[in-house]
């Protein structure tokens, strides 16, 4: 669906930055924690789960939301393998923003793991014991993790090239705040 | 110069190269805190490698504590210990209880007699959905005072240098302590008679929050029997599975659980180090053990008793190995889950059809 408007929505743009701390936070902590051996293991490890359960939750309100308020239209000028690696890349961004808090607690449940989150809030199973399915989770929510990163830096250097080469307003759509060096091209 | 509100054209080699640059942060930054560009820190994966013996790790198996047996029963609250944590397994009251006597080698089919240490792995479950997990063992202090002194150790006794234990133990005083139970304490012949210590320090805490520090230690109520070393391997390579199965089947064991409790100002971060005697302790309630089966297809297998599985009620201390050792347990139990086929879940038949 496209947005006739040229920026998204309020609400978008909110959960898009949230979102945008919240999972770069997560993929820090992710490899941080499986990397010591130090007390701060344990505080990671529960804030990992916590900001997982946090960021499905916000990636199902965020697509609904977005198929609700859709996005403006790419510039008309933009190439067309540009346009569709645009699309692709952020089908792959929705789909790893809800597949990954759902294999990760999949994961802790094929273990028998219990899995609490801050607060003492308690989740339950998802999947039933089995060391076979966790040993497939496991690797799928590693080799995820590192596409999603390496995802999120591509996306990063192409915002930052609609914002710096190109100047054509797709920065803008999604900027926090309206900037004025970078008003929308038809303006 | 194209007007800076159109499109441009001609892509300017400074925007490129911030671009650039602002990648390769975000990458380095990552590849910084997953530790990739340092080569000396202790990670779980690490500490784990430590532990394999010479001719590396067992696959499919706990990467330690290797060679173990289930175990299924009930822990019987009396209630003594509700005065001081608000977790339900310390409320009076019959709990389930699931867990697995070991011996402190990596190696799934060490001799009884060869491994000094033998140790416990418990799992209390409460109705309100409480899980509390512990994994103990048989000395009353730990050799070392923190993970990286572990980590040391392993590498000393597995270095070829014959002088790198005694390097080792001139850094660490502490191990003497340690080296001295394991020279002077009996041995028994049996799982039922052994004592085992959670030797980590935690906080529990009661309905109003008020904090103690504690440890616990689970005590035989059967006899001990002391027996040498070479009178336990004369009864056979497997004598402790063999022994506890046979005791179990004529009726149910129980150890009592202890809780110590710290006087303030005792130090909670170094369970090498023992607390005066003298502190109270109070007798919480009895594991009673009532089942064992084999660890193959049995209960235990694929728990993890990582010792930060804690209800409400009790917390970690400034104890640095509870969560080493739960990044360490959780590496192993990875490892070993993608290794089933090293260790198949029913018995396989043998080719040389062996028996």
């Amino acid at each position: 669906m496209i947005n006739p408007a040229k920026r998204f929505t309020v609400p978008q743009r909110a959960l898009h930055w949230l979102m945008a701390a919240c999972i770069l936070a997560m993929l820090f902590i992710g490899v941080g924690m499986v990397s010591t051996v130090t007390p701060a293991y344990v505080p990671l490890v529960a804030t990992h789960k916590t900001l997982g359960i946090a960021i499905l939750l916000l990636a199902l309100i965020r697509l609904a939301v977005r198929l609700r308020s859709g996005a403006p239209a790419l510039p008309a000028d933009l190439p067309a393998p540009m346009k569709r690696a645009a699309e692709l890349s952020h089908y792959a961004l929705y789909a790893l923003m809800i597949a990954m808090p759902l294999i990760g607690w999949a994961m802790m449940s094929t273990a028998a793991y219990p899995v609490v989150l801050y607060g003492g809030i308690r989740l339950p199973a998802i999947l039933p014991q089995s060391s076979t399915l966790h040993a497939l989770l496991w690797d799928a929510h590693a080799y995820l993790a590192f596409a999603f990163f390496a995802l999120i830096l591509l996306h990063i250097a192409a915002a930052l090239f609609h914002a710096l080469v190109r100047r054509d307003g797709v920065f803008s759509a999604m900027a926090p705040l309206p900037s004025r060096g970078e008003s929308a091209p038809a303006e | 110069m194209p007007d800076s509100s159109q499109p441009s054209t001609q892509p300017s080699i400074g925007a490129l190269a911030l671009i650039a640059v602002i990648v390769a942060a975000g990458a380095g930054a990552f590849a910084y805190t997953a530790g990739w560009l340092s080569p000396g820190r202790l990670t779980p994966a690490r500490l784990v490698n430590s532990l394999a013996p010479p001719g590396g790790a067992v696959p499919g198996h706990r990467r330690n504590h290797a060679k173990g047996i289930c175990f299924t029963g009930v822990f019987e609250s009396n209630g003594n210990g509700a005065e001081f944590s608000r977790a339900q397994v310390f409320a009076r009251g019959r709990y389930a209880a699931l867990g697995r006597f070991n011996l402190g080698s990596p190696d799934p089919v060490a001799p009884d007699a060869a491994v000094r240490v033998r140790g416990m792995g418990l799992q209390l479950s409460t109705p309100d959905g409480a899980v509390w997990r512990t994994a103990m063992i048989d000395p009353p202090i730990f050799a070392v005072a923190t993970p990286a002194a572990f980590y040391e150790l392993q590498t000393a006794s597995h270095s070829p240098d014959p002088d790198a234990i005694k390097r080792f133990v001139a850094g660490h005083p502490e191990f003497m302590a340690f080296a001295d139970w394991a020279k002077h304490a009996p041995w028994t012949a049996s799982y039922a008679q052994d004592a085992f210590n959670g030797l980590n320090a935690f906080i529990v805490v009661d309905a109003s929050d008020a904090p103690r520090a504690v440890r616990w230690s689970l005590r035989p109520q059967a006899p001990v029997v002391a027996v040498t070393p070479d009178a336990l391997a004369k009864l056979g390579p497997n004598h402790l599975e063999q022994e506890i199965a046979a005791r179990v089947a004529q009726g149910p064991q129980r150890w009592t659980m202890v809780l110590t409790l710290a006087d303030p100002g005792d130090l909670t971060a170094d369970p090498s180090k023992a607390w005066p005697a003298g502190r109270r302790s109070v007798d919480v309630g009895t594991l009673v053990v009532e089942q064992i089966e084999a660890e193959r297809d049995g209960p235990c297998r694929d728990i993890n008793f990582d010792p930060t599985i804690l209800p409400d009620g009790i917390r970690l201390s400034d104890d640095p190995f509870p969560a080493a050792r739960s990044a360490a347990y959780a590496r192993s139990y990875d490892l070993r889950t993608a290794e089933t086929k090293h260790y198949p879940y029913h018995e396989q038949p043998t080719a040389g059809g062996r028996q």
